[in-house]
């Protein structure tokens, strides 16, 4: 009961975001009106996908330092769940873009989707190198390797290109009305940064499940 | 110590002059495949067009020319050199002289490359510098992930799926230089994504430092 407090602060926190999240007053913005509300399901999954992978990282570093190989099942359990993040990201992403762009043809351009794809491709092929690698100890050191090497590019990818590009569609870019720092209503806060909170420790319970499923079938694979 | 291993690898290339040869001829027939397919007579091909074809070209001949740095040693001499030298100063070796190589290749691909298609870059220096740059961190990546796949069977696939993916960023930044270079902009007008570059070849080359000596433990 006590180690689970986590769980259920997850629940009331995503109990919150849904109700809330259809309930509060949206700030009338031009174009964006009611769609706004997609800021509390569709901005999370990034956040929740960067920090989730972040702490698959750090489960990679933590296995090279302690050669424990829960760690590494730790690494790729997490890159899943990020994975899992980075599409749901896209489709709430999509749906928001065919209302308030107008037009689904051409939204890889945007930098932000860019950014997205390729780091999907990372993680695919993380996962490709996990799968061709047989032996376990080699497969947890080399991807834990490949894991940490990719990460400040996908860092980079993610965080700097975007600022360099010109053009973007999306809300706070390029004069698009938006919710930066100082135009993001603090009725919106309120529900936005509990929605963060939620949706990355959904993300996590989801991996110690799968992290749990794993260990059962090791099990069962030596028996 | 530096200075023997990297000597060593230009002895072997030397030794071995097929590698080389082989990519030069990838390289000529990438490039004059890419001329006969667009159909293009000279200089009538847009701008835009030469510079993200001649980058994709030249990161697939990274891609091929640094593949074999480490599956080309047997296993044998692996265990003799891991016996004999720290990690760290291998990969410092084997990066400064795929540093070189990239390089020379990417010089050899521009001047061939604008000899069949045109040479619309209006301010070579830029898009020299430009070069030079990415080719450092390429070759860094390249190396890296040549070390990484070398542990795996289906070698060439993975080589080419693990650093896609990440060169992007690189890729992104050169194409965006090199744009401005084809405008004739001056370097001090595109400092920020050549700042960028450089800021990012000292990530890798630095990252790999560190993890090199892990992935050489067995």
């Amino acid at each position: 009961m006590k180690k689970n407090w986590w769980k259920y602060l997850t629940i009331v926190l995503l109990i919150y975001t849904v109700v809330a999240g259809f309930l509060i007053e949206a700030p009338r913005l031009n174009i964006l009106n009611e769609s706004i509300r997609n800021l509390f399901f569709h901005v999370p999954m990034w956040f929740g996908m960067v920090i989730i992978l972040t702490g698959s990282v750090i489960q990679s570093v933590r296995y090279l330092s302690s050669n424990d190989l829960n760690k590494d099942i730790g690494a790729d359990v997490l890159a899943k769940v990020g994975i899992w993040y980075g599409v749901l990201g896209l489709v709430t992403g999509a749906v928001w873009a065919t209302y308030t762009w107008g037009r689904m043809a051409g939204w890889l351009a945007d930098p932000k989707i860019t950014a997205v794809f390729v780091t999907l491709l990372i993680y695919f092929a993380y996962l490709l190198l996990r799968s061709s690698l047989n032996d376990e100890q080699k497969r947890a050191r080399v991807s834990a390797v490949y894991n940490i090497f990719a990460y400040p590019l996908m860092i980079s990818l993610l965080f700097i290109l975007p600022r360099l590009a010109e053009n973007s569609l999306h809300p706070g870019n390029a004069g698009n009305p938006g919710f930066n720092a100082y135009d993001l209503d603090s009725r919106l806060r309120m529900v936005f940064y509990p929605a963060v909170i939620g949706w990355t420790l959904l993300g996590y319970w989801i991996a110690t499940l799968h992290f749990r499923i794993r260990k059962i079938e090791h099990k069962l694979e030596e028996e | 110590m530096f200075r023997k291993l990297v000597s060593k690898e230009f002895l072997i290339e030397w030794r071995q002059k097929y590698a080389i040869n082989g990519i030069l001829l990838y390289l000529a027939t990438t490039i004059f495949i890419t001329y006969l397919s667009l159909g293009v007579q000279r200089g009538l091909i847009h701008p835009l067009t030469w510079n993200s074809i001649f980058w994709i070209i030249f990161s697939f001949i990274a891609i091929n020319a640094i593949a074999k740095s480490f599956s080309g040693d047997e296993k044998r001499q692996q265990l003799y050199m891991y016996s004999l030298v720290d990690p760290q100063m291998l990969f410092a070796a084997k990066s400064a002289y795929n540093i070189l190589l990239l390089t020379v290749f990417g010089l050899i691909s521009f001047v061939f490359y604008s000899f069949v298609m045109g040479n619309p870059v209006a301010n070579t220096p830029l898009f020299l510098i430009n070069l030079v740059l990415t080719s450092i961190g390429f070759a860094a990546i390249l190396t890296m992930v040549s070390g990484i796949a070398s542990n795996a069977e289906n070698t060439a696939t993975l080589m080419a799926v693990l650093s896609l993916p990440i060169m992007v960023p690189l890729l992104l930044l050169s194409i965006k230089i090199s744009k401005a270079a084809i405008d004739n902009f001056e370097i001090l007008l595109v400092w920020k994504p050549l700042l960028s570059i450089f800021a990012l070849d000292i990530i890798i080359v630095v990252v790999g430092l560190v993890l090199f000596p892990y992935l050489w433990r067995s």
